[in-house]
């Protein structure tokens, strides 16, 4: 492990919670539906991080807690079911229903488990219902994804088929890549999980080989290692050296020879390398500040360090899991100084103080840091975009120029007008 | 429990943080878990505000509940007071802290601060953002005001005469987050300066601490924004006597009625009354030629309570159309909309679901909505035009040019927005004339960007539809040619009228004669 320094700390945070991740993981899965048991502070976080407004019915609600509810003058579980009814008697076409609890779900000790396990008796054959909680005393953003995938494990059934299994919701776009990649390879059996259908869950078993796609997914992790799963050590598939390491990872644990997987990428890494050039120009010796977010911050750090040759102020991280990021912290630079957890206001005095080029952040403080003259980059785009793989490296390095390049075009003097 | 896919209020601490936000010198510790800082960005993205809210979030975890959250709120409370020194510190709770019962403002009251202290309780689970804001800025005007209530004199709305100097109004209620409060509050002023009245504050947008100790020194309050200054309005008046005015400055009738409200509590006498009707362009577009053919234009009207109240006024009285529909999203003012529809002779919609607002909309079968960014979305989806006209707020309704609603200039901003989206006048009487020309695409309504549909498609589509109805209803040859001609905002409308005469007259075939026999009976 590289001599990389770990901090820790604690106090209010600028983050938002697992409800977020519901945002993307209902486009991934058409056929499912996010129910959120919780205030109507959840359903208008919700429709806030999804973006402006909603063009249509969305697959995505709140069943909003009342006084009633909580003065127990209201069966929980009854007003419950009531919810579920309207709503699958509204929208017929779903197959899975996630339950999905919140802070104050939490709080009241509301057993979505056992209302889910009812429900499943009741609609069997016509909807599943599966629970996990996306509440913000338990998860940070991303790992409202990690707790949907964990609550689908035991709806998988065992296969002890060998396959690759790309785990972490991926832009349809980029899965394709990578499978027509993999299939290059040799390895012809890969799935993908979460899968584009909710109701097409891959099987799994001893001789499953899980590569991770996404850095948030611990607990999803340790339960497919439970269900026998091999897990492939790796970097993240996040600019050139990140993806390069990651298919040599699978192609080792599928025995497909390294001469094999450079013949077939090099020409991607060339195109790749000449794509993201002109994006170097911009990033190269620029000094970068990340606020923590959305757990892919370590994988951005070392991708603009190592290729961009962008210099690391901080790297901030909500949370580390330094099994599951042991590759990439084996690639930063040595002195890389690693935040987990976050006081705001003192980050915040530390990003002033270092004066950075750019800041990553949350969407709340990107305009007020741009007021103060600092460049930023909000990290729910990083979710939303696809960045994966080889092909992408030059559009995520754009990501993080497009910020200063504009900062550039606006402060320059040298428009003339007539 | 209430399954909601999108709603239109907030909960009632992101109110509290819109008054907050809008102040200066005010610090806002809220007791809340990680996640409910998303609501910095309604006002860092939505209103492009360069400072973050003036918002601490204690962020407790799920491991803290065994501990002492207690404490962790104390801590918060203490740094917050030594970083950001206010003058005054409002103290509460996000829906889940309310559950823990930690009460972080009697906690801060026992901290021994030499500050105010405003304890704000916001029931989560049964109140929404507008109450959340009005509570917050009347729990804040009693609290930094109660202390002279004892010994200050009944307030005279005539004392400016005895004190020898111009009358003094504050003006209450513009917030950020609150539709186009930014102009509006600039338009008041101007208003009511030309008249020799000053403005003694503006609250809760732009005041501090100090401002709302002032808001004595005024002679009469301006209630500009009920949803947020009604209660406050209320307080100053039974506790100091203030007389406060009950007129919203939306269009050109209400903004003269307002000038005279004032005039009339002030005892001043309003000497340029015949000149206020010339202020605005509004009166004479609207007579002028051009918006004859704007007559009767059905009209349906959606949004938060006073907006949606100004609407209806305007759009019948100032514009001469006809209201089909009215409704609001805000309970508090569910009986002054109910009023107001009454006289319309429409049914009142209360609801904070936004799918019956569409079918609401799609059954009264308007030719313009006037609503918010929600009705924006489901006008586009049905074609028809829309002016947004109430919050809740999107990037779109924080626009970089001056653009008020209220006064003078925002009846002119009015008239253009509304007018606009529907095809002009005369351009409408031309292309109603050439509509059966070979170019013309049906749906053409304007420049500003609507979808225009073939006229064949939708006589394909139609025709599909025709089909499939459930009465087994068939349109001859000449009844579908005459529904073609029909303008196809009303179409829809014409055409179930058609079919539900159809079936009360025991008639297979809708003809042509079927279409007007239909009409004449409905008319």
């Amino acid at each position: 492990m590289s001599k990389v320094e770990f901090n820790k700390e604690t106090g209010p945070r600028e983050v938002f919670c697992g409800l977020t991740s519901i945002v993307w993981l209902h486009r991934r899965m058409p056929d499912a539906f996010f129910l959120v048991v919780g205030s109507r502070t959840c359903a208008h976080l919700i429709q806030s991080a999804a973006g402006v407004m909603i063009f249509a019915e969305p697959r995505f609600g709140t069943a909003i807690l009342e006084e009633k509810d909580l003065a127990g003058l209201a069966d929980a579980h009854e007003e419950l079911d009531r919810v579920v009814n309207d709503l699958i008697a509204r929208r017929p076409e779903i197959k899975t229903l996630f339950l999905v609890g919140s802070c104050p779900s939490e709080v009241i000790k509301l057993d979505l488990a056992t209302v889910a396990e009812k429900l499943n008796k009741r609609f069997l054959g016509q909807v599943r219902f599966v629970n996990y909680s996306g509440s913000g005393i338990e998860t940070t953003f991303t790992q409202g994804e990690d707790g949907a995938l964990k609550a689908l494990i035991p709806l998988m059934d065992s296969s002890d088929e060998e396959k690759l299994l790309l785990v972490g919701t991926l832009a349809n776009n980029v899965e394709d890549r990578f499978k027509k990649i993999f299939r290059n390879f040799g390895i012809s059996n890969i799935e993908s999980f979460p899968p584009r259908q909710s109701t097409e869950l891959p099987k799994i078993g001893k001789n499953t080989k899980v590569l991770l796609t996404q850095p948030y997914l611990s607990d999803t992790v340790r339960d497919l290692k439970h269900r026998g799963c091999e897990i492939i050590s790796a970097p993240f598939p996040l600019g050139i050296e990140g993806s390069t390491e990651w298919f040599l990872a699978a192609a080792k644990a599928f025995n497909v020879s390294e001469l094999k997987v450079h013949e077939i990428i090099s020409p991607l890494i060339n195109r790749a390398k000449l794509a993201l050039e002109s994006h170097k120009e911009i990033l190269k010796g620029k000094r970068l500040f990340l606020l923590p977010e959305s757990q892919l911050e370590i994988s951005l750090a070392r991708f603009l360090h190592n290729e961009c040759e962008m210099d690391l102020i901080e790297v901030g991280t909500p949370y580390l899991n330094k099994d599951l990021m042991k590759e990439e912290i084996n690639l930063l630079p040595d002195n890389t100084k690693i935040v987990e957890g976050q006081h705001v206001e003192k980050q915040l005095d530390r990003v002033r103080e270092s004066n950075p080029d750019l800041v990553v952040c949350g969407m709340g403080l990107a305009n007020p840091l741009e007021a103060e003259g600092i460049s930023t980059k909000w990290s729910i785009e990083m979710v939303f975009s696809p960045i994966h793989g080889i092909d992408q490296a030059a559009d995520l390095a754009g990501l993080f120029s497009k910020p200063l390049k504009r900062n550039q075009i606006l402060t320059s003097n040298t428009l003339v007008t007539h | 429990m209430e399954l909601t896919l999108w709603t239109y209020e907030g909960p009632p601490h992101v109110g509290a943080m819109r008054i907050a936000s809008s102040m200066k010198d005010i610090h806002y510790v809220l007791h809340a878990p990680q996640g409910d800082t998303y609501a910095d960005l309604l006002f860092t993205m939505i209103e492009r505000r360069g400072q973050r809210p003036p918002v601490t979030y204690t962020t407790f975890q799920a491991r803290d509940l065994g501990g002492d959250t207690a404490e962790l709120v104390k801590k918060n409370i203490k740094e917050a007071v030594e970083r950001f020194k206010p003058k005054t510190l409002l103290v509460g709770e996000s829906c889940t802290a309310e559950l823990i019962q930690d009460q972080p403002g009697a906690l801060a009251k026992g901290m021994g601060f030499d500050i105010p202290i405003v304890n704000l309780e916001l029931p989560a689970y049964s109140k929404k953002e507008n109450w959340g804001a009005s509570e917050t800025f009347y729990q804040l005007t009693r609290t930094l005001l109660k202390e002279k209530v004892s010994y200050s004199e009944k307030i005279s709305p005539l004392r400016w005469k005895e004190f020898g100097r111009r009358p003094k109004v504050n003006i209450l209620g513009p917030s950020l987050l609150g539709f186009r409060c930014r102009d509006d509050v600039i338009e008041i002023q101007r208003i009511l300066s030309e008249q020799g009245i000053d403005t003694n504050v503006v609250a809760p947008l732009g005041a501090s601490p100090d401002d709302i100790e002032r808001l004595i020194d005024a002679e009469i309050n301006i209630n500009l924004y009920p949803e947020i200054a009604e209660a406050s309005c209320e307080w100053l008046k039974r506790n100091f006597g203030m007389e406060y005015t009950n007129t919203i400055p939306i269009g050109i009738k209400n903004t003269i009625e307002f000038i005279n409200e004032v005039h009339k509590k002030l005892d001043l006498p309003l000497t340029n009354k015949k000149e206020l009707e010339n202020k605005s362009k509004l009166p004479w577009y609207s007579k002028s030629v051009d918006s004859n053919y704007l007559t009767g234009k059905r009209v349906f009207i959606f949004g938060d309570g006073t907006h949606a109240i100004a609407a209806a006024k305007i759009a019948k009285e100032e514009l001469g159309f006809e209201v089909v529909g009215l409704g609001t999203y805000s309970r508090e003012m569910a009986r002054q909309v109910r009023a107001t529809a009454k006289d319309l002779n429409v049914e009142a919609l209360i609801t904070n679901n936004y799918l019956e607002v569409e079918d609401a909309m799609k059954k009264a079968a308007p030719e313009l909505v006037l609503g918010t960014q929600m009705e924006r979305h489901s006008a586009k989806r049905l074609g028809i035009p829309c002016s947004v006209i109430s919050t809740p707020m999107h990037v779109q309704d924080v626009p970089a040019r001056y653009s008020p609603q209220m006064g003078w200039e925002g009846a002119n901003v009015i008239f253009d927005d509304w007018v606009h989206p529907l095809m002009m006048g005369l351009e409408e009487h031309l292309i109603d004339m050439f509509k059966h020309d070979f170019e013309f695409v049906d749906g053409h309504q304007s420049h500003l960007g609507h979808t225009a549909t073939n006229t064949k498609d939708i006589l394909n589509s139609d025709e599909k539809k025709e089909k499939n109805s459930k009465e087994g209803i068939i349109w001859t040859e000449s009844g579908r040619a005459e529904l073609i001609k029909v303008p196809f905002f009303v179409r829809g409308k014409v055409k179930t009228n058609t079919e539900k005469y159809a079936i009360l007259r025991g008639i297979p075939e809708i003809s042509d004669e079927t279409l007007y026999d239909a009409k004449a009976y409905f008319s």
